[in-house]
């Protein structure tokens, strides 16, 4: 009863923000939802299905440049949205029958060269994109607080849509099938789940998010290039998210984005010089001290009560 | 002639790719580990030749064993304070351990050495042969032998000695050889530090070849990646073919694509074999 008064306060603080906050709050918390967005959609392949997936930022960049490239051809931008987020879907389930046969390490490469494979093509194909002098995206004729607000219900949106679909995977034969095969897939196809059809459902959720978020992120800055719309960083830090607020639950990705983006604000912006070093450091402590995510730890259990929930792996 | 040029070009590129793939295949296979640290343990070798040379007047082809010697002991330091306790965790704890060990190693790197490129310019130049028509650059030429002959040293270590058996003994199978009396989070850390030490050795001579940076810590990786896929983990002369393998195909794509393409058609190529053939060309289990 409490976790759901919880929850609709939550939502209406989140729809009511734009009203009270200024348009640096607005902007970062635009940034905070994006990033839950990443990590709850992350979580479908490498929570609910236990694949270490590191193609997010191929996702989110492909997006990015999708929506972009779209948009600069005439086309409206929620519809360059939406059809970013087709572009990708099609584009990761392709991917995925061909790379998720993988396991360990070997799937981890191979979602993790994706990015830069699409780096260098975006890089060379200087005529549609830019190459490596990036994109301009046509501007918006209204004033800033209107974009600001446009853009932070856009990403909301999303963030929104991905828990919601977390919510019906999670309950239906599709989480079941998912969470099996992270038990122990040959145990999984031995039962007749159909494994690779589950895994390419699986991947193409976990792309279709990051998909629309690059969408929307490219008109947001006006301006993307390849080597800021394909950092490694865009498919590591989600998994950081979600260790954060603990593998496997379906909220914890969203508190894990919200408090890391906060340390990041509060914190590290003002150590410019060492900004990866003190994430480097922030990572390793995390992997060895609180493997569990901040659930693991007894003070934060105390302060919050997190409970076991769909698509959890037990240690 | 031109194709001819190009082979021994690649040859001579393949065997510096092998010197720097071997120690992060040797980590994977035994640890079951992907290093993601092994391109900025390479390129911290790079620096400490570098610094070896401009300060010390130290050649960087002597400074070798140095090198390996100072990345030993970092490596074995590294694997007893960090990684041996994920140890047997799953791929995704082990592989983000890594990356934040490399974060803020490369942090560190940028404050000490700055971004800016820097190569090792021996003077006087050592000048460059001539085979009937095909030109070797002298420094290059003795790079590969070192490589190779870094190469043959690791597998004869691996092979012949005490150490090198546990080691491959526990890449077998770890709990028969804990059974038989290794100590395996010793072997562990000293199977770090042998890939370390490859990666400082490989380092020293890649400063004498290419132009520095921290930025090019990843692009190292990433060949090391392809390379393993390419000949497959798990032995020595696997390494060989596939750091040779691509040495070659990076040639000659260079030369019917143009060298911006070299890391998409490497790539391209790891995604195929991937999926095709993911033992790679010589795999097998075993590392000897």
């Amino acid at each position: 009863m409490i976790r759901i008064l919880v929850a609709i306060v939550a939502a209406l603080a989140l729809l009511a923000l734009p009203a009270v906050a200024d348009n640096y709050v607005l902007r970062v918390v635009t940034t905070m939802l994006m990033y839950s967005a990443l990590a709850v959609g992350w979580n479908f392949i490498g929570g609910f299905a236990g694949y270490p997936s590191f193609a997010t930022a191929a996702f989110f960049g492909l997006g990015a440049y999708a929506g972009g490239v779209l948009q600069t051809k005439g086309v409206p931008m929620p519809a360059a949205w939406l059809l970013a987020g087709a572009i990708v879907s099609v584009f990761a389930a392709a991917l995925g029958r061909a790379i998720l046969h993988l396991r360990g390490h070997y799937f981890a490469i191979a979602s993790l060269v994706v990015a830069e494979v699409l780096r260098e093509i975006t890089n060379s194909a200087t005529d549609l994109t830019g190459g490596g002098m990036g994109l301009n995206l046509p501007v918006l004729s209204a004033d800033v607080t209107t974009q600001a607000r446009l853009f932070y219900y856009a990403m909301l949106l999303v963030a929104a849509a991905a828990l919601a679909t977390t919510a019906i995977v999670a309950g239906n034969r599709l989480g079941f099938g998912l969470r099996c095969i992270q038990q122990n897939e040959d145990a999984a196809i031995m039962l007749g789940i159909n494994t690779p059809r589950y895994k390419v459902a699986a991947f193409t959720l976990s792309a279709v998010f990051p998909g629309l978020c690059g969408g929307i992120y490219a008109s947001w800055v006006n301006y993307i290039d390849p080597t800021d719309v394909y950092d490694v960083l865009l498919s590591v830090k989600p998994i950081i998210m979600v260790l954060l607020g603990g593998v496997g639950t379906v909220l914890g990705a969203v508190y894990g984005a919200f408090l890391f983006l906060l340390m990041e604000e509060l914190v590290w912006r003002n150590l410019l010089q060492f900004h990866a070093g003190l994430l480097g450091i922030i990572v390793v402590c995390l992997v060895l001290f609180l493997p569990e995510g901040l659930r693991g730890a007894g003070w934060a259990r105390k302060l919050w009560p997190w409970r076991r929930q769909a698509g959890e792996a037990t240690p | 002639m031109l194709y001819v040029q190009v082979l021994v070009n690649g040859l001579v590129l393949g065997g510096l790719y092998s010197c720097i793939a071997v120690g992060f295949s040797l980590v994977w296979g035994v640890l079951n580990v992907i290093n993601l640290l092994h391109g900025s343990l390479i390129i911290l070798g790079s620096y400490a030749a570098f610094f070896a040379y401009q300060y010390l007047h130290i050649n960087p082809f002597l400074f070798v064993p140095v090198a390996a010697l100072l990345l030993f002991c970092l490596g074995y330091a590294i694997q007893l304070a960090f990684i041996n306790r994920v140890m047997g965790s799953p791929v995704l704890i082990t592989l983000t351990l890594t990356f934040g060990l490399n974060l803020l190693l490369y942090n560190l790197m940028i404050l000490a050495f700055k971004a800016d490129f820097r190569k090792v310019i021996l003077s006087p130049p050592l000048g460059s042969v001539n085979f009937a028509g095909v030109i070797v650059p002298i420094d290059r030429l003795i790079s590969m032998a070192f490589a190779l002959a870094l190469i043959g040293l690791l597998y004869a270590l691996l092979r012949g000695s005490r150490i090198g058996r546990a080691i491959v003994a526990v890449r077998m199978d770890r709990e028969a050889a804990q059974l038989m009396g290794v100590k395996v989070r010793r072997i562990y850390a000293v199977t770090f530090g042998l890939g370390a030490a490859m990666a400082g050795a490989a380092g020293s001579l890649f400063s004498v070849m290419f132009p520095i940076s921290p930025e090019t810590a990843n692009a190292l990786l990433g060949k090391a990646f392809v390379i393993c896929v390419l000949g497959g983990l798990g032995s020595v002369p696997g390494v060989m073919v596939g750091g040779l393998t691509l040495g070659i195909i990076e040639s000659y794509s260079a030369l019917f694509f143009g060298p911006e393409y070299s890391v998409t058609v490497s790539f391209t190529l790891l995604i195929l074999l991937l999926m095709f053939r993911p033992t790679g060309i010589m795999g097998r289990r075993g590392f000897q």
